[in-house]
């Protein structure tokens, strides 16, 4: 079938929609969902109805109506559900509010205070989304249309200059001046290697012809960052036209987008998003009249952190256990099926469309020499405003931390900047960031060397009430579970290092411990077969260099300074607010304290298990925990 | 054939019998059985003509699929790094206690609940999160953790289970 024509299809939208008369746009994120934002969508629904008002879900010409949609993540996750009336954007919003929204924001154009965003920083309510300090210090390139259109309607993202770039590659452009823009443009692989995507698919395109396949690797399972969800649910139709112009630059006709199964939403969006464009011809036999095809199929990862390597997600593509191989032969030589495969990220493909709307050029200036366009971070941890955040590449970390996510927080919630104490940024394959580093640049140099990576761009900021020995030993673990089990390195190197480390947070290490933790963690960097197994001894490491001063008080000291590890917790009765009631003495399971009543009771150490059962039963609030 | 493998065939016959289709294969068939038994792997290896042992690797290698039964309720907890930073691992133990679940153990006796702790779901400016049987709960605490069990075993209890 023929491709319909985008043009008239975008001026037919744009004709319609300009008799809407008030747009309200509802989160449908994972975040605002869970939050409950499906009910406030309802809601509004229904109150609509019973008001006789219009809140048609397909915009028609000729009729003035107002236009209710969901829309995907807004990143601005904390304060969901998030509802925006026009301009005026409200946030923690419940079913209950939604009467009051109707009967004054909608219909009478007035703000309720009380929904606003309210700035801790300077005590101020803020009305519009341009008010709010968290996206006006942000730079939206990739996140632009991310909560502004409707992500299950096709002919919205059109009417935005959707499908323009994939139609220019496929009538206008050669493969090879497709290639040639996106080396250009400076644009590297945004899910962690930083890749240039421009090289990667130029040595696909020079592979004899024949058959070739793009994938999408949308197989996010860095813990702490959600960015490749966040496009998919909000703006899925960018990733696919970032495929189409990759398949075009290589000579594919077959893609795949593998998804991980704990994205049921991106998933269903990706999936809508292909059968709308399927239906319009966009994707399919022919495509705008070229005589090319491209067909792209979904497949759900079945939960394994290794598919994010792209070998081993090949293989799982191809039905068997997600297992990585040496390289070379890199995927764009001999990938999936043995065929030249180019295989990418969501939010690099998802950029692709942009670099070609701007231009290489325009795009190049954008971040710093090395590493050109923006990039998604994901903040969360201690921090004011958690959610995502879009900004130049070379962005220092204390303009990312204090100035768009508002700065870190005491572990009550309370902002306090001086609180910093790291940033984890690049996952378990990452490093730690220190105060030292706050104003290192965001990009690709600037965080190799100190010793970090951008990663896929998860940042999780800490207080000083974190012990860092405890967030090596977790990522340490969570590196342990998910070895493949292929190489000897990875897979036994991986377990003693995470024995090491329990030794040490439970009090049985020493300072030789330190050193061979040292010496396994660098022969693991070297010896390992994949990047898994490579940057798995990265945090510790990391936290190593920074935070020796904290390993050697666990070890020598047998103190956590940030009292969090528990086996080395000290409980203590203070005897001035004692009053030798005995409620500790009953609790203790261990007869651990003793004491007269009417006498202050004292714990033995020895004896003591640190369950915790005295500090809880003591109603003076006499017991605290030493570090 | 005994019905025992007619939802086995129909699922293979959707997949045109294709053993490169292993894993969507065993997607399916972990939701038609709600785990995967050893006789129907068996069946999927002889039908693909692949070995069972190619089968049962799969099987193993991802932590999606589970070989022995699942309770009626899937609890996960969260534990991705966000998560973990703003204490997981309290409601984790919290629904532990609740469930009254020894260590390594993941499904309760009566096999009403499965406690599954989860890498991470990317639903981090909730942290912590918990999810039952797909509703996302965000910003847990022990207490609320162990209240939205109690609301399930109190609906169960309605419902004579």
């Amino acid at each position: 079938m023929a491709t319909k024509d985008i043009a008239k299809i975008a001026s037919d939208f744009n004709k319609a929609y300009k008799n809407i008369t008030k747009r309200i746009v509802i989160c449908g994120g994972t975040g605002c969902i869970a939050g409950g934002s499906l009910k406030v969508y309802e809601a509004f629904q229904k109150e609509m109805a019973a008001r006789n008002l219009t809140c048609s879900v397909k915009i028609s010409e000729g009729c003035r109506e107002n236009y209710l949609s969901l829309s995907g993540c807004r990143g601005f996750c904390a304060q969901g559900p998030l509802v925006s009336v026009g301009d005026i954007f409200y946030t923690k919003v419940k079913p209950e509010d939604v009467a009051e929204i109707v009967e004054k924001t909608l219909l009478k154009g007035e703000v309720i205070d009380r929904l606003l965003y309210h700035n801790p920083a300077n005590n101020q309510k803020a009305k519009t989304v341009k008010d709010i300090p968290f996206y006006a210090k942000q730079q939206r390139i990739l996140l632009h249309d991310c909560g502004r259109i409707n992500p299950e309607d096709i002919n919205e993202y059109i009417a935005h200059g959707g499908y323009a770039q994939a139609k220019r590659a496929y009538t206008e452009m050669t493969p090879e001046q497709i290639c040639k823009e996106m080396t250009q443009s400076g644009l590297r692989g945004r899910g962690g290697a930083g890749f240039p995507t421009g090289k990667k698919w130029e040595f696909a395109r020079i592979e004899p012809e024949g058959k070739k396949y793009v994938i999408c690797n949308a197989d996010e399972g860095d813990p702490g960052a959600f960015m490749d969800r966040s496009v998919m649910e909000g703006n899925p139709n960018a990733v696919l036209e970032g495929m189409m112009i990759a398949a075009r630059a290589i000579g594919a006709d077959e893609g795949y987008v593998y998804v991980r199964m704990e994205y049921p939403l991106a998933i269903e969006r990706i999936r809508k998003a292909i059968a709308q464009a399927e239906e319009l011809g966009i994707l399919g036999e022919n495509i705008f009249g070229s005589g090319l095809n491209f067909k792209i199929h979904v497949m759900e990862g079945a939960g394994a952190f290794v598919c994010g390597e792209e070998t081993a997600l090949i293989a799982s593509v191809e039905g068997k256990r997600g297992m990585p191989k040496v390289k070379p032969p890199f995927p764009a030589h001999s990938g999936l099926f043995g065929k030249p495969t180019v295989i990418n990220n969501v939010e690099t493909l998802a950029t692709v469309a942009k670099v070609f709307e701007m231009g290489a050029d325009k795009f190049s200036k954008i971040g710093t020499a090395g590493s050109a366009g923006t990039k998604t971070f994901a903040v969360t941890g201690h921090i004011a405003n958690t959610g995502l955040v879009e900004v130049p590449m070379g962005t220092t970390l204390r303009e990312v931390i204090n100035d768009v996510a508002g700065g870190t927080t005491n572990s009550d919630g309370t902002v306090n900047p001086a609180a910093f104490k790291a940033a984890q940024i690049g996952g378990p394959s990452g490093g730690c960031l220190t105060k030292e580093h706050l104003d290192v640049g965001l990009d690709y140099e600037s965080l190799k060397a100190a010793g970090a990576m951008v990663g896929s761009g998860g940042l999780v900021v800490m207080n000083d009430k974190t012990c860092m020995v405890n967030v090596a030993r977790f990522f340490l673990e969570f590196t342990k579970r998910e070895s493949c089990g292929k190489c000897v390195p990875c897979r036994e190197g991986t377990d003693q290092m995470l024995s090491m480390l329990t030794d040490i947070v439970e009090g049985r290490g020493t300072l030789e411990t330190l050193d061979k933790l040292e010496e396994l963690a660098k022969a693991i960097q070297k010896s390992s077969l994949c990047a898994l197994g490579k940057t798995a001894p990265n945090p510790v490491l990391s936290t190593l260099k920074h935070f020796r001063d904290e390993y050697i008080a666990h070890v020598v000291e047998k103190r956590c300074p940030a009292g969090v590890c528990k086996a080395l917790a000290r409980y203590e009765i203070d005897p001035a607010k004692c009053k030798g009631c005995g409620m500790c003495k009953r609790a203790c399971p261990v007869q651990a304290i003793s004491g007269a009543v009417g006498k202050p009771h004292a714990i033995d150490p020895k004896k003591c298990v640190k369950c915790g059962s005295c500090k809880a039963t003591c109603k003076f609030g006499a017991i605290s925990v030493k570090a | 054939m005994t019905d025992r493998f007619k939802p086995a065939v129909q699922i293979l016959t959707d997949y045109g019998y294709d053993s490169a289709k292993l894993i969507p294969i065993l997607q399916k068939i972990q939701d038609a059985y709600h785990y995967l038994p050893e006789d129907v792997m068996r069946f999927l290896a002889n039908e693909l003509k692949i070995s069972p042992a190619k089968v049962f690797g799969v099987a193993t290698f991802f932590a999606h699929f589970s070989t022995t039964p699942k309770g009626k309720h899937i609890i996960k907890v969260c534990n991705g790094t966000a998560c973990h930073v703003k204490g997981s691992a309290s409601i984790i133990q919290a629904v532990k206690d609740k469930l009254k679940l020894k260590e390594g153990q993941e499904t309760t006796e009566d096999m009403m609940f499965t406690l599954e702790c989860v890498s991470c779901l990317g639903a981090c400016g909730l942290a912590p999160v918990m999810v039952i049987d797909d509703t996302v709960h965000g910003q847990m605490t022990a207490q609320t953790a162990a209240a939205l069990l109690d609301e399930v075993i109190k609906a169960e209890a309605a419902h004579g289970n």
